[in-house]
Order: structure tokens, then C-alpha cells, then sequence
């Protein structure tokens, strides 16, 4: 059986197709999961993916987080289930709790479209560990907010306990650390505005993103697999308090 | 806008309103004469308001359907025409491209943020009425100089309307062009072309069928923004402060006096809501995929009167509208309110009552609003207007009045007296100075588009042409194959023959689409030209018309379809003719991705095509005499082209090529100062016949840049096609060196070519902001 990957979908998402055409390519069965059903159904891993959940009304992520999915999604994240949110999916997480911080307009503000740098600063994640830290990753972000901030105790706390996965290399949004991507205590939930699954092909320009989301795959594995490298790492180096925090990746509820 | 703010129901007369009424609503006494003759009678107010926008210049051509037939709109592949909402080619493997352009440009000189959105908004649902998912869009903006604080101002609003509206609908852009000119000034053109693909079998077409069927409104609400847009402000130029009215022509159309009252032209234009449309989207397309509506119309210009009567008028059956049942955004507003309303994201479905409640459930799942606001009835083709069902008729018109029927004017053309004769132009103190003046990088707009989404963009914005992996819109199943698309215009060539002048601009289109390895499929266009009550401006029309005919037909395009916008002028000013192109092509084998408009190391410099030292229509030259166009086109000769756009294409398909870019605006100077830029390589270039030569923008020419162990078989090539082919330097290096002419750095080149654009716009933070 191929892992199963759930991407949700709210109205105004639009990268759920690209999402599940790449998990597809990496062997994975993906499966959409409509924000009016409050179940994450059988899927080994969530994806929440880029676009625009209900028109980013009033703030992106503001609305999509009590869209009834969102309660599921947050119920498999604490059983330590692997959660990715891309792009607008890190703002949802950023507004649903499940992760720390908020997305804010880009220094400039102006929308940008580019491919950058990001430096792989942990393999401590769902979605980093098959890549080396200090790796350097060519990946396009494509937003009007992914401007990273947080309170400064929460940015010594990211820093300290290596939580932050990703960094911009020539910061192109003003995000506070050159932050690109981020992962909860559990280290089960990553947020990062790049859009790995748009680096997936030499011939669109780059195929960095492979090892990323190939990650999630491994972190996903399903019983033949519950203790991914992420978790090991984790259960080597993770400060104790956390790890209770977070609960741990055997007691998830997926297969 | 409109004088009339009341309705008399089924009394009114316009005669009883004075004679004046529907000179308010934009139509010419002829033409109210036109209307009782069809009628029988005298119109009342509801029935002048919908005859008012449809035979306004934007809905009906009434102007261009003439000179339009002369287009070449038949080939193999030629799925619909033009004249439905979109083109649409076969491409193959059961896959189906809809194509269209289309022009914003009035709204976007008033209201820039909304007029370019809903301007995109509108193309896409052009795209998707034909059942085609849009997976690209592209624009062609045209703003007065940047030093002018108010161009500045439309161009950061217009960017950022297409980046707002664009990237949230989910559609990449993946291309386009910016230009910069006084002739533009006062009269910016927004235009933006869109590209969807369909399975062959779920085409449909916008007409109604089956009597008893019931017409189905989906989307927004109906609010009174846009109320007039088509024949208020689309269909007329801008006054200036002062005397001159702008379009004071025949039939006592109302000349728009001055700048207030401009301003005051604001409520005309549309609003837009990405969000509603992206809904919109993916509820119709799931209801075309469960084969759930007969057909299907969109509403833009002229709003309900336009969907209802088109739908009825194609499927040659009536339709009753009970304009009650329209869901309003504002309450109290008037039957032709709500009937010529140009509110966005809406579209008309025209459905079985057996299939009622499965459409219903679409749009609740997709929280698409649906209303069920008409019927198709067989009554000889009357569209009528009810309050509330079998209640009072407000109106009843035969539909193709409406559509088919409407006027068509053969007006008066002539050609412009003959120009003085421009005094020789001196040679450049500096060249290269010169040519730094010349260039502009525009990432500053595109980095605001989305241009990757639906994961097929091989080749974004920025090259010659993009580059799109064609994969089935359902399946996904990748057939190996890939589209390309590119835009192009130049008002220099056409104000100055606009006939040769738009052939050029076919051809340039054909180059680019080589310079990344594709054949020619179709063409759309879109013609941005002055008030067509003018003489000059007519003929400028048909000879442009002819030009694009001559060239479309040697290149084997065929014109799938088009937009046509007049009455582009300020303060007295007809804009320069600016036909704008957007060409398909396909590559047959897409294995690597495209060359690209860059340079490798050691690699030869080849010139392919004729040489030639013509400085007529060059934007040097232009420079040089107070930015207006000068001197006469070089030559064209179509079939010589076609045998370099050929040969390069083979070239590129064939791996050969490492770098090329066709010469095209700023002539040989600006191509390889841009495969600088794009490479950070420099280049060194001699035996050029001077500046001529240097800054020329005679047609047909290409350089390519080529590994040297590829350089004979490249020769060997050309001589085998006939194609002149002349080594003209190497790249390499950290200068761009031509001749005794140009010494530039690398850095120098890069530099002024990224900067021009973003230092040109900081001074709008100065002035503006």
C-alpha cells in the first residue's frame, strides 16, 4: 500500500492539484480532503496547500481555520501526525494555532513570484529529514504575505530548540531570522512559504523540492515505518519537556 | 452618466423624454430611428438602454465588422472561429486550446487597480464559457512615460490589479510586454490574453436551446457598478481640461468635456472579486463535466441584455427574463439597471428542468449563488423582459436585434497627409549610452504574477515566448508535447505603415515562437486604435487589418479570434495604431527546456537573415526626433522569414542552440545587450555596417549564440536552408564590445537593464505617493 496523502481543499485553495500531481509522481496516493468534512479520513500525512482559502478575507488563514477540516487536521497533528502547510497552507497553520507566529505583508509590498535560496538549517522535520543541514535548495515562493514574525520569545525559542528548518539565503520578504520555514515542538508540523512541490522537475527549472516532500513520504511511511529519521533525531536531541508536549509519533491515530 | 433616472414601464417614449435620451445612452439619432424601424414603435426606456450598450462600438464592431472579414480565420486545426467567446484548436490527443484577447483599456485609465482586474476577470470567463479550464494569461500594457507621475500611477495600479486579481483566481501569467511612450499618455492600453485547455468532447458554445429549458444566473449579485461601461467609456475617448471634446463626432454623441467629468466616468467601471470568480470556475466546470448545462454565456460587457440576448439570438430561439428574480446587491434599482449591470462574476447556464436541482447542488457545494431568472420559449426569437413571472412585459425585442442585427457602419477613411520629410539623423556621439537608454528589465512587473502555478511552465515571462508543457486538462496524462505563447506589438512601425508595420509585428510574434523550438498553430488580436470617426483612423484600421491578413497568411496563421477597441485618444490625440498580437504554437518534442535568451562561454555569435543598415521605425531613431516615429520600414519579405523562423526552430529542436534572441524593438543593440543580461556573459561583436545596422529593426533577423563544436553543423544548416547566415563575434568575457561603436561593461549592462524600470517607478513614491 502507498502512503496516503491528504491535501485539503478549501474554496479559493489552488495548489491542491499541484500538491497531489507531485505526491502522485513520488509514489504516494493523494487524496483531497474538502473543508466542510471534518475528517482527515485515513490519510498518513496532511498537506494544506497554497492558494487563496476563502479569498484570504480578512486576513489569509483567518477564515480557513474554522472551516470544520481544520479541527481534524488539528486533532491528527496532536497525535503527532505529519502536517506540511505551504505557502497560504503556513498562514492557516499560523492562524489555526498549530503553529507559532503570523505571516505579515511582504517588506516591499509588492506580491513576489521568484525562485530562491533557502539553507536547510535542520533535518529535524517532517519535511527535512532526508536533507543535510546547510544544504542549499533553489525553491520559487510565490505570496503577498510570507513577511515571518513572532515575539521575540518565541523567535529564542524557535532558534534554541532548532525549529527553524528553513532559511532564505538573500531574504526577500523581510521575514524576522530570515525565516523560511518553521516545525512545531513535535517537529510533526512545518510551515515554510517556498513551494517545494514547484521545484519537482528539472524541466520547470529546479527539482530541490524532491527531497523535501520525499521526506514527508518517509515521515508518513505507515506502520512499516512508524519512527521516521526525523523522529529518531527527535528522540535523541529533543528536550524533554517538549517531547511531552507534543506527544509522540506512536500514538498516532493514522495506519 | 445617463440622464435618465426613472422608468416609465411600456409608456415611456423617448420622444415624451425629449429627443435627447438616447443620445445620453451613447446611440446616434440614426440609430434611435434604426430601433423604432425594427420595433414598430417607439422604445420604451428598458428596450433603448439594452439597444443603447449592444450596439454600443465595444459590443457590436460596428465600425470594424467590415474590414474585420478580411482576416484568414480557417486552418486544419480550427475548432470555432471567430466570433464565440474564445478561438479554439484541436491540439491533439483529444485536447482542445481556447484562446482570446482582450483590451481594459478605458476602465484601467480611470479606475487602474479595478479596470485591469476586471479586465482579467473578463477574459477568463471568456475562456471558461467555452468548458476550458484558463491555465494562462498574459498582458500587453501600454502607459505614457515614467516620468509623467499620473503613467507611473496607472501602471503600479494596473500591475497591481492583474497581480490581485490573477494570482488569487489561481491562473499564472506567464508573459507579456511593457511599453512606455508619450502616445500613451492620458490613454493607457491594458490588454490581456488568456489560454485554457479543454477535453475535445466537453466544448460547448454560448447558445440557448430547447424550449422550456430555464436560464440559470450564477454568481455575483447584480449591483449597479458598470452600469454603461461599454457604450459610456468604452465607446469614447477622454476630453481634456480645457475645450476640445474627445469624440464630438457624428450623431451627436456626447463629447466628454474635461477631466471631472472623466472622473466622473468612475461608477462605469466594474469591481472585481477574484474569490467569487475562482468559485465561479470551478462550479461551472464541474457542471460541464457532469454534462449538466446546455450551454453557457458570461456576462461582461452589457451584463444581462448581452447574455440573454446572444444565447438566444445563436440558438435562434426567444427568451423570457424575469428580471425580478435577479439576486440585487442594492435595492430599488430599475429594470435596465439590473438588465445592463456590468457586476462581474456572473454567468448565465442555460439547463434542463430535469436537471434543476443537480446544478443547484453544484453551486451550493462551490457557494455559487444560482437563480433561476429566464426561460427558452419558441416566440420567433423575442426576448422579453417580465416583472416577476407572467407578470407585466417591460420590453420585448426580437433577440438578434440585439446581436446580429445591429448597425455596421462603413465610415469614411483617408489617408494621413504625407510627413515632411525627417531631417537625417547624425550618428551617435555614444553608442553605448545610447543603448543603455534602450534597455528595461521588466521582472519588475512579472515578479508580481503568479507564473507558475498547474506546474507546466517550462519557460515564464521574461523570454521570447513561454513555454507551457501540454498535459490533458483531466487526465493529466503529459503528451511529450508543449504550447507556446507570446505577445507583441509596436505603435512605431504601425503609426508609420501600419500595414507593413502590423505584418512585422506577425512576424515577430512567428520569431519568437521559434526562439524557443515552436511552429505557428493561431493567432488572436487585439486593436488598440483612435476614434474611428476620424478618416486617418480608419484607414490606419484597415490597412492594419490587411497587413495582419497578408502576414497571417504567408505564415499559415490562422486569426481564431479578436478584440477591437476605438475611440483611444486624449485631449484631441488619436493614440498610434497598436494592433497587439498573441500567437500559439507548438513544440512537437519537448525534451529539454528552451535555450533561452542567453549566452554561454566561447560560444560563436551567429546573425542569421538579412543584413540591413535601416533605421526607419527604430526606436533610436525615434529618440533621436522628440520620441516620434521616423524614416520608412525596411522590407519584409514573408517567405524569407518563414525560412529563418524554420531553420531556427529546427536549430533549437535539434539542441544546437545555446543562446538566441530575435532582433526586434531596440534593434541588434538591445538583443544582444539582453543575452548579456540574461547570461551575466559578455560578448564581443564586429564588422557591423555601423550604428544602422546596430540599432535597425529591420524584420527576419535572429542571433544565436552556439557551442563551438555545434558551430559547422549550425553553418551547414543554414546553407542547407538558404538562410544568410554571418558570424558576427563571440561570447565571453566581461565586456559587450561591438565594433568602435560600443565598450560597455558586463556589470554596466546588467545594471542599467535591471534598473531602469524599478528607478523610473521610486520617483512615483516622490511625486505620488
Amino acid at each position: 500500500m502507498s502512503v496516503r496523502v491528504g491535501v485539503v481543499v478549501f474554496p479559493g485553495s489552488n495548489c491542491e492539484r499541484d500538491a497531489a500531481k507531485v505526491m502522485t509522481s513520488l509514489g504516494a496516493q493523494a487524496e483531497m480532503l474538502w473543508h466542510a468534512d471534518a475528517s482527515v479520513q485515513d490519510c498518513d500525512a496532511v498537506v494544506v496547500p497554497g492558494g487563496f482559502a476563502h479569498g484570504d478575507y480578512l486576513r489569509p488563514g483567518a477564515i480557513a481555520r474554522f472551516s470544520p477540516v481544520m479541527s481534524a487536521v488539528a486533532a491528527f497533528a496532536d497525535a503527532g501526525g505529519p502536517v506540511v502547510g505551504i505557502c497560504n497552507g503556513f498562514q492557516v497553520l499560523t492562524e489555526a494555532g498549530l503553529l507559532p507566529g503570523a505571516l505579515q505583508k511582504n517588506r516591499g509590498l509588492k506580491f513576489l513570484c521568484t525562485t530562491v535560496e533557502v539553507r536547510v538549517e535542520s533535518p529535524r522535520s517532517v519535511l527535512t529529514s532526508r536533507v543535510a543541514p546547510g544544504t542549499i535548495l533553489h525553491i520559487p515562493v510565490n505570496h503577498f504575505e510570507g513577511n515571518y514574525t513572532c515575539a521575540p520569545s518565541t523567535l529564542r525559542e524557535l532558534q534554541s530548540d532548532e525549529r527553524i528548518i528553513l532559511r532564505y539565503v538573500d531574504n526577500p520578504n523581510g521575514s524576522i531570522d530570515d525565516i523560511a520555514g518553521i516545525c512545531s515542538p513535535g517537529r510533526n508540523v512545518v510551515g515554510l512559504m517556498p513551494h517545494p512541490e514547484r521545484a519537482s522537475d528539472p524541466l520547470l527549472g529546479s527539482a530541490d523540492g524532491v527531497a523535501l516532500l520525499s521526506s514527508l513520504l518517509d515521515a508518513a511511511g505507515g506502520p512499516a515505518k512508524p519512527h521516521g529519521p526525523w523522529a529518531q533525531d527527535r528522540d535523541r536531541e529533543m528536550p524533554a519537556r517538549l517531547s511531552t508536549a507534543a506527544g509522540t509519533p506512536s500514538s498516532r491515530q493514522a495506519s | 452618466m445617463v440622464a435618465i433616472h426613472s422608468v416609465n414601464v411600456m409608456k415611456g417614449d423617448i420622444h415624451m423624454e425629449g429627443s435627447t435620451v438616447h443620445r445620453a445612452l451613447g446611440l446616434t439619432d440614426a440609430e434611435a430611428v434604426e430601433i423604432e424601424r425594427i420595433l414598430g414603435r417607439s422604445p420604451n426606456h428598458l428596450e433603448l438602454a439594452m439597444y443603447a450598450v449592444m450596439w454600443s462600438e465595444h459590443c457590436s464592431y460596428k465600425s470594424s465588422r467590415l474590414h474585420l472579414r478580411r482576416l484568414p480565420s480557417e486552418g486544419e486545426a480550427v475548432l470555432v472561429g471567430p466570433g464565440e467567446n474564445a478561438g479554439v484548436l484541436d491540439v491533439g490527443d483529444g485536447i482542445a486550446a481556447a484562446i482570446r484577447i482582450e483590451s481594459h483599456n478605458h476602465p484601467s485609465a480611470i479606475e487602474p487597480y479595478q479596470g485591469a482586474a476586471t479586465g482579467a476577470g473578463g477574459i477568463l470567463r471568456d475562456i471558461f464559457t467555452m468548458g476550458a479550464r484558463p491555465i494562462a494569461l498574459m498582458d500587453a500594457l501600454r502607459v505614457g512615460p515614467l516620468e509623467d507621475a499620473r503613467s507611473r500611477w496607472i501602471l503600479d495600479g494596473v500591475v497591481s490589479g492583474i497581480s490581485g486579481y490573477g494570482n488569487s483566481v489561481g491562473v499564472p501569467n506567464v508573459g507579456g510586454e511593457l511599453v512606455c511612450d508619450p502616445t500613451y499618455l492620458g490613454n493607457p492600453l491594458v490588454n490581456v490574453a488568456c489560454l485554457g485547455l479543454l477535453p475535445v468532447e466537453r466544448l460547448v458554445l454560448g447558445r440557448a436551446s430547447g424550449v422550456g429549458n430555464l436560464a440559470v444566473l450564477l454568481g455575483s449579485a447584480t449591483g449597479r457598478d458598470g452600469i454603461g461601461g461599454v457604450s459610456v467609456l468604452a465607446s469614447a475617448g477622454f476630453g481634456s481640461n480645457g475645450d476640445e471634446g474627445a469624440a464630438d463626432g457624428e450623431g451627436g454623441r456626447p463629447a466628454p468635456g474635461g477631466g471631472e467629468e472623466d472622473t466622473a466616468k468612475r461608477p462605469s467601471v466594474q469591481i472585481g472579486d477574484p474569490y467569487e470568480e475562482k468559485r465561479l470556475i470551478e462550479a461551472c466546470l464541474a457542471l460541464l463535466d457532469a454534462g449538466l448545462v446546455v450551454g453557457i454565456q458570461d456576462l461582461g460587457g452589457a451584463g444581462l441584455a448581452c447574455a440573454t440576448s446572444e444565447t438566444a439570438s445563436r440558438g435562434g430561439v426567444g427568451m423570457d427574463v424575469d428580471v425580478s428574480a435577479v439576486p440585487r446587491r442594492e435595492p430599488a434599482m430599475a429594470p435596465f439597471e439590473v438588465m445592463t449591470s456590468e457586476s462581474q462574476e456572473r454567468m448565465l447556464a442555460i439547463v434542463t428542468p430535469a436537471d434543476l436541482d443537480a446544478v443547484l447542488a453544484v453551486c451550493r457545494r462551490w457557494e455559487v449563488r444560482a437563480a433561476v431568472v429566464g426561460r427558452v420559449t419558441g416566440e420567433e426569437g423575442r426576448l422579453r423582459i417580465l416583472d416577476g413571472p407572467g407578470g407585466a412585459v417591460l420590453a420585448n425585442v426580437p433577440a438578434a436585434s440585439l446581436h446580429e442585427d445591429a448597425p455596421r457602419y462603413d465610415r469614411p477613411l483617408a489617408p494621413p497627409p504625407a510627413r515632411a520629410a525627417a531631417p537625417p539623423i547624425p550618428p551617435p556621439d555614444d553608442a553605448g549610452a545610447d543603448l543603455l537608454d534602450l534597455l528595461l528589465d521588466p521582472s519588475w512587473v512579472y515578479r508580481q504574477y503568479d507564473s507558475q502555478l498547474f506546474l507546466n511552465t517550462v519557460e515564464g515571462p521574461g523570454g521570447d515566448a513561454a513555454v507551457l508543457r501540454l498535459e490533458h486538462p483531466t487526465t493529466g496524462a503529459d503528451t511529450g508535447r508543449a504550447l507556446a505563447l507570446t505577445t507583441d506589438g509596436n505603435h512605431r512601425w504601425c503609426a508609420l505603415d501600419p500595414r507593413r508595420g502590423t505584418a512585422m509585428i506577425v512576424a515577430e510574434s512567428v520569431a519568437n515562437l521559434a526562439c524557443v523550438g515552436a511552429r505557428p498553430l493561431a493567432l488572436v488580436d487585439c486593436l488598440n486604435f483612435g476614434n474611428p470617426e476620424h478618416p486617418e483612423v480608419m484607414w490606419q484600421l484597415s490597412e492594419s487589418i490587411d497587413g495582419m491578413a497578408e502576414a497571417c497568411l504567408a505564415l499559415g496563421l490562422p486569426v481564431v479570434g479578436g478584440n477591437v477597441s476605438l475611440y483611444n485618444e486624449s485631449q484631441g490625440h488619436d493614440i498610434d495604431p497598436t494592433p497587439v498580437v498573441t500567437a500559439l504554437g507548438m513544440i512537437d518534442h519537448l525534451e529539454r527546456r528552451p535555450p533561452g535568451v542567453t549566452l554561454v562561454p566561447d560560444g560563436a555569435l551567429f546573425l542569421l537573415g538579412p543584413r540591413s543598415s535601416d533605421l526607419g521605425g527604430s526606436r533610436w531613431a525615434a529618440g533621436r526626433q522628440g520620441g516620434r516615429p521616423t524614416g520608412v520600414l525596411a522590407p519584409l519579405d514573408l517567405a524569407a522569414h518563414r525560412g529563418v523562423c524554420r531553420l531556427v526552430r529546427d536549430l533549437v529542436a535539434a539542441g544546437l542552440v545555446a543562446g538566441v534572441h530575435d532582433v526586434a524593438d531596440g534593434g541588434l543593440a538591445v538583443c544582444l545587450a539582453e543575452l548579456v543580461a540574461g547570461s551575466g556573459i559578455g560578448a564581443e561583436v564586429d564588422g557591423l555596417d555601423g550604428h544602422g545596422e546596430l540599432f535597425g529593426e529591420a524584420a527576419s533577423r535572429m542571433v544565436l549564440c552556439v557551442h563551438s563544436e555545434d558551430s559547422d553543423e549550425v553553418t551547414r544548416r543554414a546553407a542547407e536552408a538558404g538562410v544568410a547566415l554571418a558570424t558576427i563575434g563571440r561570447a565571453g568575457g566581461v565586456r559587450l564590445v561591438v565594433d568602435e561603436l560600443v565598450d560597455l561593461a558586463v556589470d554596466q549592462v546588467v545594471g542599467g537593464w535591471r534598473r531602469a524600470l524599478p528607478e523610473g517607478l521610486r520617483a512615483a513614491t516622490a511625486t505620488v505617493g
